[in-house]
């Protein structure tokens, strides 16, 4: 059992991440990523969705008709997370101002559903709610090392704090105006993709499909 | 089903009902809309007070920060108390008597009633429709207007932006720029919200000695040999479409679809 406890939550981290190996919930990776304030409120609040629908879909699973269980998980899903978003607006004004239409999305995040079906629709609740945490710091590491390169790179500033003075603000640095636009956001994932496949090669995919030696005489 | 001990009465019957009865189904999705909305309705009506007062909040701190009274030591809601609401109607330039607390004019922008709709070519900040009345914000010393604080909205790259500009007692210098809600790129157009960009701002005439709209953003650095520099302010690198949005918006404000009316009743009434 404390095994299962321990590969819930840490199998999601780097074995089996959900940005970096199954290629999930990319879309948000890429939007609020530009700071690491943004990113971390939005890595709490997917976290927080995660957990809590893991585990309240868990304990309805048996009474959960198979034809309608999508929309089911969908609206418990939805439900958690406009009341994170109100939260939010009430406790964190600034920072749900920033992340604007993005705590709303976390009902379109694949990660949350993915878990939801693969998960909790199989496992106990207590489990399902260490797999939901689980896979939501599996996020959250992803998102927080993104916009660590992104903020510090695009801007100079961690956190809003400054670490490299700027050029146009009298210091020495010329921010890379690219680290700020999405398309960075793929750049930094792909590299860490290719990074921590180096290291685990076990996670490499095999080739869909093979390059056959062709024999001069076949092509003529 | 096996985990489920038989439950007598109704709930355990539709408990025992296999989970493709079309009877369980209906009854499952029921229920759960109905607790979900109950959640979702009780977070909504316990956080609205919050919210609202944040929002108002929000606004005060901007309204405070474009005249540059904002201080980290002092209660936002005392600060403003310093000013004087009123609402302005935006064609004739005069004040109007409806209360201020309760008017919105984003809100009365949506309404064909409260609101008239622009030609293309009045609409340059982009804004399809504008609010017959606004409110704007006096900080007066005596009988005399120091500051003016009036609110702007426009279209920028990716977004309207919402803000405020602020005059000093000419109604001409500007005392500062700011916007409290936008989605512009951040480090490009989010560029806006940058305070040595807004300072920029500071001490800009918006209209020429013969009372004409000067103001603009220009691409590039303002060239500060030519006469019209104190109408000019630097673009912001890499945003183009940003800053020619914040200048339309600007130019539209000021101008005599906007608050032009009024800035000049009040200069009019100044000089008197």
């Amino acid at each position: 059992m404390a095994s299962e406890i321990k590969a819930a939550v840490y199998d999601p981290l780097i074995d089996n991440n959900p940005i970096t190996l199954q290629v999930l919930g990319v879309c948000s990776a890429l939007a609020v990523t530009t700071n690491m304030m943004a990113a971390l409120i939005m890595s709490i609040a997917l976290t927080t969705v995660a957990a809590f629908s893991g585990a309240i879909i868990s304990s309805i699973r048996n009474h959960i008709p198979s034809s309608i269980r999508i929309i089911v998980q969908m609206t418990i899903i939805a439900s958690l997370v406009i009341i994170v978003d109100q939260l939010l607006k009430a406790y964190a004004y600034d920072a749900s101002k920033q992340l604007s239409v993005f705590v709303g999305l976390i009902i379109t995040n694949c990660i949350v559903l993915g878990r939801a079906e693969a998960y909790a629709m199989k496992n106990p609740p207590g489990m399902s709610f260490l797999d939901g945490i689980g896979n939501g710091l599996g996020y959250s590491l992803i998102l927080m090392v993104v916009a660590f390169f992104r903020e510090l790179l695009g801007t100079g500033k961690l956190f809003g704090h400054v670490i490299i003075p700027v050029a146009n603000e009298g210091g020495w640095y010329i921010p890379n105006g690219l680290m700020l636009l999405p398309p960075s956001a793929f750049f930094v994932i792909g590299l860490l993709i290719w990074l921590i496949r180096s290291i685990k090669k076990e996670q490499v995919e095999p080739a869909d499909y093979q390059i056959h030696q062709v024999h001069r005489t076949e092509v003529l | 089903m096996t985990e489920n001990t038989k439950k007598p009465g109704f709930v355990g019957k539709i408990l025992d009902l296999p989970n493709d009865d079309p009877k369980k189904t209906i009854i499952v999705a029921a229920l759960l809309c109905l607790v979900c909305s109950i959640l979702v309705s009780i977070s909504a009506v316990m956080f609205k007070p919050l919210q609202i007062a944040n929002k108002e909040a929000d606004i005060k701190k901007n309204i405070l920060a474009v005249t540059g009274l904002l201080s980290d030591n002092a209660d936002v809601n005392t600060l403003f108390e310093q000013f004087e609401v009123k609402i302005v109607d935006v064609e004739t330039g005069l004040y109007s008597d409806i209360d201020s607390a309760s008017y919105d004019q984003y809100k009365a922008a949506g309404d064909p009633e409260q609101s008239i709709k622009l030609s293309s070519e009045q609409d340059i900040a982009g804004i399809g429709r504008r609010a017959k009345l606004a409110k704007v914000y006096l900080l007066k010393e005596g009988n005399k207007t120091t500051q003016v604080v009036l609110p702007i909205h426009g279209y920028g790259l990716w977004s309207t932006l919402y803000g405020f500009i602020s005059f000093e007692g000419d109604f001409n210098t500007i005392g500062g720029l700011q916007f409290y809600a936008h989605a512009e790129t951040p480090g490009l157009g989010g560029e806006v919200d940058n305070p040595k960009w807004r300072k920029l701002w500071q001490g800009k005439k918006a209209f020429n000695d013969q009372g004409e709209l000067k103001i603009e953003v220009v691409r590039g650095f303002v060239d500060f040999k030519v006469a019209g520099a104190k109408h000019q302010i630097d673009g912001l690198s890499g945003a183009t479409l940003t800053s020619v949005g914040v200048s339309n918006l600007v130019r539209y404000w000021l101008g005599d679809h906007g608050f032009g009316p009024y800035l000049r009743n009040m200069n009019a009434e100044m000089e008197k």
